[in-house]
């Protein structure tokens, strides 16, 4: 590929050199981000999972070895590290669910002792999660217990009333949300919070006018979104900004054309995959939430992406969960 | 003292098991490898010591993301009674290096809940702010010291001194919002007004940013006011040729309730002002505002 090619705006989705992409990422071990990034490990395989899914490629990763290493990260008391040998941590959890229910897989692990540790991750007077046993609160963790146990079908675990009310304390004047009581409303808290209300019918709690103005308000004049007022547009708040927008049936107020364009022009042509912005170095993270984005835009040639799980849509059919937020804001994605 | 000078030999270090293919044997760093297979074997057998705290050390130095880590060292800081100030001098150091870190944060408000002296806090977060005004973790963590503190009362100065360098600070506008609604004092009515004066006076400077629009609306919302102390401001924008889709936006805000009562003019104006934002003023958003004025076109 020569330089003046690299410099055209791409105009088209790579799905063939996303694909080489991804794979590649098991052969880069000796980069040094690798090892940096090892506690991120079962993470990174989430991203590049769906992102392969999506792509209609999901057997490029051996099923049988995802669903070993999965199951292997798994502890005694139920939770999941992010990596062979490390503590367990509820956002692994949530993430190892999530595998194992592209995988359809989840008879491979103690379900039970699953559930047992993300309820035991709620703090029963406010309702708030912790991600470890010393942790910090945030509604990150909120969103990941709830999403998890609903994959499994085992929300009654926890206190959904408590844990609704928590999350709301957290909704701001400008009707966003923050990680905690009074912090700053951010595009990707929004997605855990609105996503949480979602799955536990409380959407009529959320403003729905103002904090779609406010998410629509994201998007800047090159196309891209930020996720706070005066930020830098960033390829990942295609997804927290617009899966939010697509659940409350808002997708439409942004505009489409102009994200595309930005989303398409952070490609990289040469190596694949998918930058923060154009012209960045690319990883497995932006090259999902650069996928779910175009997905949710209704991009050819791409899977549907569920904005509430960050899963394939089909994968929430088949677990019975897809459509039920649906209700009061219908469709979605006109 | 550093890793290197004391003495391993009676530990057997425990080798990562990296599992299956396909994702498979990772080439660490050695001295990383190296640090991370006696941590492993310190902390099966939970051994608290002087050389188990600079090992924690090494492996925070060479990722400081790792979230067992961080609790192993606590353990062992409050076990040898070590000089928790020290501490706190450790933490900014990396902090500086890594002001993102979620777990760094939380240590450091597991050692400041232990020292319960918070005299350090505010100037070391406002240090931090200094460098990266926005720094979510800085103004969590800010908020968390202020709640269990009490340290309200000087918070408004602080963020009037945030807001006077950039007035497009939405995070200083969003702990103006904390410092006055947060408190357990409430505020006056009479406050609530000047504070709607103040949010007006700053919307003059930034007319096209939506800080301070939403702030002074969420202050209206929470006061006996109502968003008609804005029209006068929206208007005179509109009449010196300033354009802010924020300001008409408002407007619409204005019409609409006042459509809601009864006004057939002011619905007429409304759907007006949401077409000059479709069609000419805030294009980009038209879905938006062709939403608007359908919702003020369906006012019975
Ligand atoms: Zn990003």
């Amino acid at each position: 590929m020569t330089s003046t090619e690299k410099t055209e705006r791409p105009s088209e989705l790579f799905i063939d050199l996303h694909v080489k992409y991804i794979q590649s990422l098991d052969t880069k071990k000796d980069d040094l981000e690798y090892w940096l990034t090892e506690h991120l490990r079962l993470s990174g395989v989430y991203w590049g999972l769906t992102a392969l899914d999506l792509m209609n490629n999901v057997d490029a990763l051996n099923k049988e070895e995802v669903v070993k290493y999965v199951v292997s990260c798994q502890h005694d008391n139920g939770g999941f590290g992010g990596h062979i040998g490390h503590d367990p941590h509820l956002l692994y959890t949530h993430y190892a669910v999530l595998i194992l229910q592209i995988e359809d897989s989840l008879d491979a692990v103690n379900v039970e002792k699953i559930v047992e540790y993300v309820a035991s991750r709620q703090d029963r007077q406010t309702g708030a999660f912790t991600g470890d046993e010393w942790g910090e609160i945030d509604t990150r963790f909120s969103y990941s217990a709830i999403s998890c146990l609903s994959l499994l079908k085992r929300l009654d675990a926890i206190d959904v009333k408590k844990a609704t009310e928590f999350i709301m304390l957290c909704k701001n004047f400008d009707g966003g949300f923050g990680s905690t009581p009074g912090a700053e409303s951010h595009a990707a808290q929004i997605f855990c919070c609105v996503g949480a209300l979602a799955i536990v019918n409380s959407l009529h709690l959320v403003d729905a006018d103002l904090l779609g103005w406010w998410l629509c308000e994201r998007q800047l004049k090159n196309g891209g979104l930020n996720g706070r007022p005066e930020k830098l547009e960033d390829v990942c708040y295609s997804w927290w900004v617009l899966s939010a927008l697509s659940i409350l049936g808002r997708v439409h107020w942004i505009n489409k054309e102009k994200l595309i364009d930005f989303i398409l022009t952070a490609q990289d042509l040469e190596t694949g995959g998918i930058a923060d912005r154009p012209g960045d170095m690319v990883d497995v993270f932006h090259t999902l939430f650069g996928l779910t984005g175009l997905s949710l835009l209704g991009y050819p040639g791409l899977k549907l992406v569920d904005p509430v799980y960050c899963l394939p849509k089909y994968v929430v059919q088949r677990v019975g969960l897809a459509e039920r937020y649906h209700a009061k804001y219908g469709g979605g994605f006109t | 003292m550093s890793f290197e000078n004391y003495d391993w030999s009676d530990v057997v270090p425990i080798e990562q098991d990296d599992g299956p293919d396909p994702l498979a044997q990772i080439a660490y760093d050695p001295e990383y490898s190296k640090a991370m297979g006696y941590f492993r074997a310190l902390a099966q057998k939970n051994e608290h010591s002087e050389r188990a705290l600079t090992l924690t050390e090494k492996i925070i130095e060479h990722n400081p993301a790792h979230y067992t880590i961080w609790h192993y060292r606590q353990q062992i800081l409050f076990s040898l009674n070590k000089d928790l100030y020290e501490e706190l001098d450790f933490i900014r150091n990396q902090v500086e290096q890594n002001p993102k870190n979620y777990q760094l944060w939380h240590h450091r408000q597991v050692i400041v809940e232990k020292l319960k002296d918070c005299s350090l806090e505010s100037s070391f977060t406002e240090e931090v702010l200094n460098d990266d005004s926005k720094n979510y973790h800085a103004w969590t963590y800010r908020q968390w010291v202020i709640r269990t503190f009490n340290l309200w009362d000087n918070e408004l100065s602080f963020v009037e001194k945030l807001l006077e360098k950039d007035i497009r600070n939405n995070s200083a506008w969003n702990q103006r919002y904390f410092a006055i609604f947060y408190n357990p004092t409430k505020p006056s009515e009479e406050f609530l007004e000047q504070e709607v004066q103040y949010g007006i006076t700053k919307i003059k400077l930034a007319p096209n940013n939506i800080s301070p629009w939403n702030y002074v609306k969420g202050v209206i919302a929470k006061s006996k006011l109502k968003i008609d102390v804005l029209e006068e401001l929206c208007k005179t924008l509109y009449q010196q040729g300033i354009i802010s889709p924020h300001a008409l936006g408002c407007l619409v805000d204005i019409y609409e309730d006042r459509a809601k009562c009864g006004s057939i003019n002011e619905k007429e104006l409304g759907i007006q002002t949401c077409i000059l934002l479709a069609e000419q003023h805030d294009t980009i958003r038209q879905k938006y505002w062709n939403y608007r004025k359908h919702v003020l076109a369906s006012i019975a």
